[in-house]
Formats: structure tokens, C-alpha cells, sequence
């Protein structure tokens, strides 16, 4: 599985070192690509955007996701078939359907705004953010219900009858019982948001372009290894992260163990 | 107070909850969505001027009669083959995958998990590249499989690549509602299981499937959705010899300008999924 | 606007829509421009890797302004995001076909030609150009030319230049199934059209439906339709026949292995392209962007963009400034234009193009 999964990544990983600008022939090491990339303005500027619009939509798009997912599968409300199947569409609508539609309503709606309140906006870092929560709290919903759906409703009842607050209840009964799905909804909503170029090229001003979106312009004229580079380079960081929440996990971890020992031990 | 009225009282303030905990995304969706897509509903009623722009003046279904023709039928048929079996495929291969996960310590799990999204965080061109070379003639692929006797599998620009491109692109979301749902089971369920049944493919039948199947029918819309409207990955790695779906929509929406028909394509699509997940999660409710 | 409905909800976004049609509709009344004045900074959209970054500098420098550039990988792409109104950019570089989409959307402004006296400086070729006859909008950028790029090692350095190497079915068996053709329903229909001998733009329905024949008997010995990795796929040997662009061939085949790749347009005849400079109808700098237009204009800086990208330049001037063997490389300046086309917009009949190639794939 995680053969399958990694081995157009090591290939990848392998590529961002040949000296031929052609993606699958191999010209001899080099690390140019490398220095390519330090020296690029333009590629460190989207990164820089790809980054703050993944974590600011996939925080916004998991909390509001997740309420939902609780609010379709525990609660009965009205209008919530309606919400249910309002839900779904962003997953069901083709990707440049989606980015046609968000392209006329900003523009329109900018258009609107100039008009009545004399409101000048345009198109940039902010409307990226909102079409990708758009789409984002849709599929972090999905995720959370999978893990919520057929859950056993009794603890968190037992809960709220013990303590005071449905706060408390939520925060120390309901949100450890459902963080797997909130994880992997986030997981997916990052991702969604790190890759999507077709929605994100429409919605984007000028000068405030992702990564996949610069990468997909280059196609033309040819995607060269820098974009290999920039890959490895992300794909690094995101290990030296995921190693370092897991270090502090332990050490947590451990730290808890010894308090318990300490304590036991008086 | 009678305990009728207790009751609902106590129901109201359920529904005030509920609605409560729906109405920021509700409203959310509402605006940057629901209206946004009203915009597309009304051009799919609109008529596609000779120079390529949309007149709103003439109203009429001609969009919707154009999916009629047979191009577009063998286009959607092929599309859901294509879909259908890329779903099954990654249901097979994700659920022991997701199960193993969901039977480590909490570290190692989601250790596990972020490995399996981490792949996905580098450039999705670039991924597409790297099977191109993968598949390609002579490539690695295609060197292994001649190492090991079976001999040359030049795959690239074939529909098995297609599949093999798609799988890889949606395993993920395949992975991550079944884990989610796998790792809820009570193991003492499962025991029971095999106290019971004895075999252990009765009790994965008739205890875990049923148990999991949130996760299943999550999973497989997640990947059936999105590789109906897939069109990069099968451009890239099959060669755009046929005309799929996705690549249908967006080639009426750009090349040809028709937004009329690239509109009213997207609304019949998304309403044969609409309708196809409220029959199949009915389907798969009575499991529950 | 008629509207026939009853329903408030459609009947206002028509609204709304109607109001924004008015907004994008007729050229603004935009200020007059001086030659050599800036009103701002300057916001490009160009198609990637296909500016000299010195030139950047240099207009950086002179003028005292900044350029942010963004790139598209299609017109079609481009269009939409510039029709829509509000994109912030100033200038554009759509290729022929597309200008006189965008003139006919109202999506471009008449260029103020008092502020761009580097006009003069054009070849009569390229300006007026066919796609807008007036040259009231567009000023050329560069151009070049569709055509075959082929593994010589297949049939050897006699291998006869014409469309039948794809769609001939014997001479096309020799290059066994390994045949890309542009995922591109114009240029691709376009080849079959010039096969059979008809003009590429072509509106008589019998002989696209000949065409549309053609290419689908060929399906069966193509690899693959893309329109973007064709020069690359020939180099790593997953091609022998490629069908492209002039430019991209050149560049990513030719140069490095001038015995074993060549480039060439069939003699049957083919596509002629231009990219064009235009200024957004709501572009928010519009002298920044005559200004830029002028200057790269300039005989000089005309030749620093083709020395720098190898494709032809549609400037008169600069051709005392471009390098010798540039301007001698056939496949960058043919030696016979006289069977090259512009593909032009078909109006109604576009749709057909697309549907043809949809057809064609079965």
C-alpha cells in the first residue's frame, strides 16, 4: 500500500536531480533546480499564498464542518433536508463548473457592491479562502459523519445530565469520541485546498496566485524539475512537522505517565 | 407540566440546537454557494450567441435537449463504467488498509494516516508526471514486470493507466471514512462475532460491514463524484483519446464557449448523483 | 432585456447580470494617454516563459513601475476570467483566433495609437492582421507555425513532409502507434482539413465530416491527444510523430539533436499563429499598458524577445538587431508562408470544430 502510494514520489524525489528540463529523461545529477527555486521569487510567493489559504480555509471549513456533521446526525431541525442535499453539490459539481460560477457571482457581486454602497473590492487572497471553505466544509462533513453516524448518543447524554455545560459536555465528551473523523476531514480539507488549481485560477486576483495554480500556467512551455524541487521541499517540511507533533505526543505522553507514577507514588 | 409537554418542549430546544450548530454553515453555504450556483441555473436556460457569448434574452431547453444526442450519451456511459470501477477498486484496496490502521496504537495510527495523505501535498501535475514516467515505455514499471517473467507492460496512454491514475488520486478519500468508521467498532462486538458465527467472514458479513457501512458509502462517494468528473488524470495518463465527462464539460465551458450546454451538463450530472446517493444510502440504511 | 418570468429570485440575478453586461459592454471612456506616460503599476497576463525577464527590468527601470506578471496556459482559460471584468489586468496576450473572440465581447479596448508610435515599426504581414482588420485593438508579439515534429531514425532523413505521416495509413504504420496530435479540436480538424486538400477554416459541413472520417480512422494509431507535452514526450522517445508548436518543438527537441528531430510544416499546408498584445477594456493602468506596448515595440527590445524565446517576431524593425542564425533557422521563419493559414472564428459554426474531434474519438 504505502509501495503503491510512494513510488511515484520517490520517482518524483528522483527527478527534481536530473539535469534535463524534461520530465522523464534523465540527464545527470544536479542540484540547480534546487538553487532555481532559492532564487525564484515568484515560486516562494505562491507557496507563501498556497499555505495561508490551506490552513486559514481548512480551519474554518473543519469547524464549521463538523458542526454540521453533529447538526445532520444528531439534531432534527427544519430545513434540514434542504441543508443535507445543499451539502452534497460541492462535492457533486464538476471542478470548472464551480470555478465558472464563483468567477461571475465575485465579479458580479463586486459589480453590486460598486454600485449601491460604492464598495470597490476585488479579487485576491479573500476570495480564494471563501471558494475553497465552499467546498471544503462540504467534504470535512462527509468525513465527520462517517465517524459520528450510528455513534452511541448515551455517553454524551450521560454527560450532559453530570456536568454543567453543553460546552464542557462537547469539549471533554463528544470532540474525543469524533476527533478521528475532524482529523481525517481536516487532513482531506488541507489537501483539497494544497491542490486545487481549477476553481482557485478562476477566483484568484492578479499577483495572488497558489502554487498549483502558477504550476498548471507552466504547462505550455513545460513544467521543469523546480517544481519537482518545490514538491521534495514541501513533502520534507511536512515529515519534519509531522515527526515534531509526534516527538511532543511522546513527551506529552511521557510527561503523563510520570505524573501518574508520581502521584501514585504519595 | 404533563410529561407530553415536557417532551416537547424538550424537542423544540433539540431543534433550536440543531439549528444552531447548521445555521453558520448553512448561511455560509447559502451565500457562496447556493447563489453562486443559481447563476449557472439561469445560463443553462440561456441560448449561446454565433460569436460565443450568452444571450439571456431567449429562454429556452435547447441545452437540455442537446444531452439527448448519442456523443453525449456514450460519453456518460463511459464515465460511469470508468467511475464505478475505480470506486470498487480503491474499496478493496482501502478497507484492509483502513483496518490495520484502526488496530495500531493511537501514535502509529495516525502516523499512518498522515502518511497516506503526505503524498498528496506535493504538486498534483507533478504526481501526474511521475506515473507518466512510471508507465511509460521501458520505464520502471515496465522493467519490473519483465524482471519478474511477466513481460513488458508498456501501460501508459491505456485505460488501465487511466484506473491505476485514478485509484492513486482517490485512495485518500477512500482511506479516510472507512478509518473513521472502522476505528468506532467495539472490539467486543467482533469477538461476539466469532463466538457466534465461528467463520470469520461471517462475522465480517454480518457484524463489521454493516457496522462500517457509513464509511463505505462516505468513501465511495467521495471517489465515485469526483472520477465522474475527472479530467487531467485521464488526459495525462490515457491520452484524452476518449472523451470523458469531465473533459466534456470543461472542453463546452472554455473551446467551444457553450456555457448553455457545459450548465445544463453539469446540472443533469449533479442531479443523477443526487439521486443515485439518496437510493444508495437508503440501500445501504437498511444494513444499518 | 426580455424576461418572461415570474420568479423574483432569476429575475434579479438576470438583473444583476444585465447590470454587468452593461458595465463590460462598450469602451469606456478611457483617458487619453501621452506616449511614455504611466498611470500605475503594471499588471500582465502572458502565457509563462514567454517574456524576456530582462526586458521586465529594463521597463522596471525606465519608467519607474512595477510589473507583476501572471501566466495562463490557455486563451480559453484567459477569456473568461477577462470577460467577466474586474481581473485588475492591464494588458494581454491572446493568440489570433482569440482577439477577435475578445473584440467581439468587448472583453479589449481600441489602443490609443497616438501613445504607441512604435506601430510603425511592424511588418505590413502583421498588422493590420486578418483577426482584426483594422488594427484598431491588437499589435502582434510573435508568431509561428503548427506543424510535424518527427524522429528522423523512423524513415530517415527523407521523410516526406506532409499530413499523410499521420493520417496516411501506410506511411502512418511506420511509426507505430507512438503519434500525438494536439488535443486542440481547431488544429487538429484544421491538419485533417489541409490533408484533404480543403482550407482549415473550413464551414462546409461535408468536408469536416470527411475530416472527422480521417481522424477517426486514425484514432486506432494515435498515443495519445495533448496538446502540452508533445515536444517532451518526443524527446523521452514515447513519441517518433508529434503534432505542435514551432516554438516548444525547436526548444525542447531540435536544438539539443538538430540530426535526429526535425520540425516542419506539411506542404499540404497549415497553421500560421499569432500572440497579440491587447489592453484590457477595464484595465486599471490603461497608459501603463500603451506604454508597455510601446516599448516592447521598440526595434530592439522586438529583438531581445526573440533572441530570448526563439519564436519569430511580427516586427519589421528588429530584424537588423535579431542574431543571424535566428532569422536563417527555417523552422523559426519558414521560407514559404504562401500555404500557411490564420485559423479564423468560425461564429456558430465553432461548435462544430469541437464536436467533430468528440466524434472522431469515438
Amino acid at each position: 500500500m504505502l509501495i503503491f502510494l510512494y513510488a511515484p514520489i520517490i520517482l518524483l524525489v528522483v527527478y527534481s536531480f536530473s539535469a534535463s528540463r524534461i520530465p522523464g529523461q534523465w540527464g545527470g545529477f544536479t542540484s540547480e533546480w534546487y538553487v532555481k527555486l532559492f532564487e525564484d521569487p515568484r515560486i516562494q510567493r505562491t507557496i507563501g499564498v498556497s499555505i495561508r489559504v490551506a490552513l486559514v480555509s481548512t480551519v474554518i471549513s473543519t469547524m464549521l464542518g463538523t458542526m454540521s456533521a453533529l447538526a445532520l446526525e444528531r439534531f432534527k431541525f427544519r430545513g434540514k433536508r434542504v441543508f443535507d442535499a445543499l451539502l452534497y453539490l460541492p462535492i457533486i459539481i464538476p471542478d470548472v463548473t464551480m470555478a465558472v460560477m464563483m468567477l461571475m457571482f465575485f465579479t458580479q457581486a463586486f459589480d453590486l457592491l460598486n454600485l449601491v454602497f460604492g464598495i470597490g473590492l476585488s479579487k485576491g487572497f479573500a476570495t480564494i479562502v471563501v471558494s475553497h471553505i465552499a467546498f471544503n466544509i462540504a467534504y470535512v462533513s462527509v468525513v465527520v459523519r462517517a465517524r459520528v453516524a450510528g455513534m452511541d448518543a448515551t455517553l454524551e447524554q450521560a454527560a450532559s445530565d453530570l456536568y454543567a455545560s453543553r460546552w464542557q459536555a462537547f469539549r471533554y465528551v463528544t470532540l474525543p469520541l469524533i476527533a478521528p473523523g475532524v482529523l481525517g476531514g481536516a487532513l482531506l480539507a488541507i489537501t483539497l485546498s494544497l491542490d486545487d488549481v481549477v476553481v482557485t485560477q478562476f477566483v484568484a486576483g492578479p499577483g495572488s496566485t497558489t502554487l498549483p495554480v502558477y504550476v498548471f500556467s507552466l504547462i505550455r512551455k513545460g513544467v521543469t524539475p523546480t517544481i519537482n524541487a518545490v514538491s521534495v521541499i514541501m513533502l520534507v517540511a511536512s515529515l519534519i512537522l509531522v515527526a515534531g507533533s509526534v516527538g511532543l505526543q511522546r513527551a506529552s505522553a511521557a510527561r503523563g505517565r510520570q505524573q501518574l507514577r508520581t502521584t501514585g507514588g504519595k | 407540566m404533563s410529561v407530553g409537554e415536557a417532551e416537547l418542549q424538550r424537542d423544540r430546544a433539540e431543534r433550536r440546537r440543531g439549528l444552531f450548530l447548521a445555521l453558520p454553515s448553512f448561511v455560509y453555504m447559502i451565500l457562496f454557494f447556493a447563489l453562486p450556483l443559481v447563476i449557472v441555473l439561469v445560463y443553462s436556460f440561456a441560448t449561446r450567441t454565433s460569436s460565443g457569448s450568452t444571450s439571456l434574452s431567449n429562454w429556452n431547453l435547447d441545452a437540455y435537449r442537446k444531452l439527448g444526442e448519442p456523443i453525449v450519451r456514450n460519453v456518460v456511459v463511459r464515465s460511469i463504467v470508468l467511475a464505478v470501477i475505480t470506486t470498487a477498486i480503491c474499496l478493496v484496496v482501502a478497507y484492509p488498509f483502513a483496518w490495520f490502521c484502526a488496530h495500531q496504537r493511537p501514535n502509529v495510527r495516525n502516523l499512518l494516516l498522515v502518511a497516506v495523505m503526505i503524498p498528496f501535498w506535493t504538486n498534483f501535475l507533478v504526481r501526474n508526471y511521475a506515473w507518466r514516467i512510471l508507465l511509460s515505455t521501458g520505464g520502471p514499471l515496465s522493467s519490473l514486470t519483465e524482471r519478474i517473467g511477466i513481460g513488458e507492460t508498456n501501460l501508459l496512454f491505456t485505460k488501465t493507466a487511466v484506473v491505476i491514475g485514478l485509484v492513486y488520486a482517490f485512495l485518500p478519500f477512500m482511506i479516510l471514512p472507512l478509518y473513521a468508521s472502522i476505528d468506532r467498532i467495539d472490539g467486543r462486538l467482533i469477538e461476539a462475532g466469532r463466538d457466534l458465527y465461528g467463520s470469520g467472514s461471517q462475522t465480517f458479513r454480518r457484524i463489521v460491514l454493516p457496522l462500517t457501512m457509513p464509511g463505505v458509502i462516505a468513501g465511495s462517494i467521495l471517489v465515485f463524484v469526483p472520477s465522474m468528473g475527472a479530467y487531467v488524470t485521464p488526459e495525462l495518463l490515457g491520452g484524452g483519446k476518449e472523451t470523458l465527462l469531465g473533459s466534456y464539460i470543461v472542453t463546452q465551458f472554455l473551446t467551444a464557449r457553450n456555457w448553455p450546454v457545459g450548465a445544463s451538463m453539469s446540472f443533469v450530472l449533479m442531479a443523477v448523483m443526487l439521486v443515485s446517493t439518496i437510493i444508495y444510502f437508503r440501500a445501504g440504511g437498511k444494513n444499518l | 432585456m426580455n424576461i418572461r418570468t415570474k420568479h423574483i429570485g432569476v429575475a434579479l440575478v438576470a438583473g444583476m447580470l444585465s447590470l454587468s453586461a452593461c458595465g463590460g459592454g462598450g469602451d469606456s471612456a478611457a483617458s487619453e494617454c501621452e506616449a511614455g506616460q504611466t498611470d500605475g503599476d503594471l499588471f500582465l497576463y502572458n502565457w509563462s516563459d514567454y517574456m524576456d525577464p530582462d526586458l521586465i527590468t529594463k521597463f522596471q527601470d525606465e519608467y519607474g513601475v512595477t510589473v507583476t506578471e501572471d501566466f495562463y496556459d490557455s486563451n480559453e482559460t484567459m477569456q473568461p476570467i477577462i470577460a467577466a471584468g474586474n481581473s485588475g489586468y492591464d494588458v494581454i496576450v491572446p493568440s489570433d483566433y482569440m482577439v477577435s473572440i475578445l473584440i467581439g465581447d468587448g472583453s479589449v479596448q481600441k489602443l490609443q495609437q497616438a501613445a504607441i508610435p512604435n506601430i510603425a515599426n511592424l511588418s505590413s504581414d502583421f498588422y493590420p492582421a486578418p483577426y482584426d482588420p483594422t488594427g484598431e485593438y491588437t499589435v502582434g508579439y510573435q508568431w509561428g507555425t503548427t506543424g510535424l515534429g518527427v524522429d528522423l531514425e523512423v524513415l530517415g532523413p527523407d521523410t516526406p513532409h506532409t499530413w499523410g505521416l499521420v493520417f496516411d495509413p501506410e506511411l502512418s504504420a511506420n511509426f507505430d502507434g507512438k503519434i500525438i496530435l494536439l488535443n486542440d479540436p481547431r488544429e487538429t480538424m484544421g491538419a485533417a482539413l489541409k490533408y484533404l486538400g480543403y482550407s482549415l477554416n473550413s464551414t462546409n459541413p461535408d468536408e469536416l465530416a470527411e475530416a472527422t472520417q480521417v481522424v477517426a480512422d486514425a484514432v486506432g494509431r494515435i498515443a495519445a491527444f495533448d496538446s502540452d507535452q508533445y515536444s517532451e514526450l518526443l524527446a523521452t522517445g514515447e513519441s517518433l510523430l508529434s503534432h505542435g508548436y514551432s516554438g516548444n518543438m525547436l526548444y525542447d527537441v531540435v536544438l539539443d539533436n538538430p540530426d535526429r528531430y526535425t520540425y516542419f510544416v506539411p506542404d499540404e499546408g497549415g497553421t500560421i499563429w499569432t500572440d497579440n498584445m491587447a489592453v484590457v477594456f477595464d484595465a486599471p493602468h490603461p497608459c501603463t499598458a500603451h506604454t508597455f506596448i510601446n516599448f516592447m515595440l521598440d526595434a530592439e527590445n522586438g529583438a531581445a524577445l526573440t533572441n530570448y524565446n526563439l519564436y519569430a517576431s511580427p516586427n519589421a524593425a528588429s530584424a537588423q538587431y535579431i542574431d543571424a542564425e535566428v532569422l536563417a533557422n527555417p523552422i523559426i521563419y519558414p521560407t514559404d508562408t504562401s500555404k500557411l493559414e490564420f485559423i479564423t472564428n468560425t461564429g456558430d459554426y465553432e461548435t462544430n470544430f469541437s464536436d467533430a474531434l468528440s466524434e472522431a474519438k469515438g
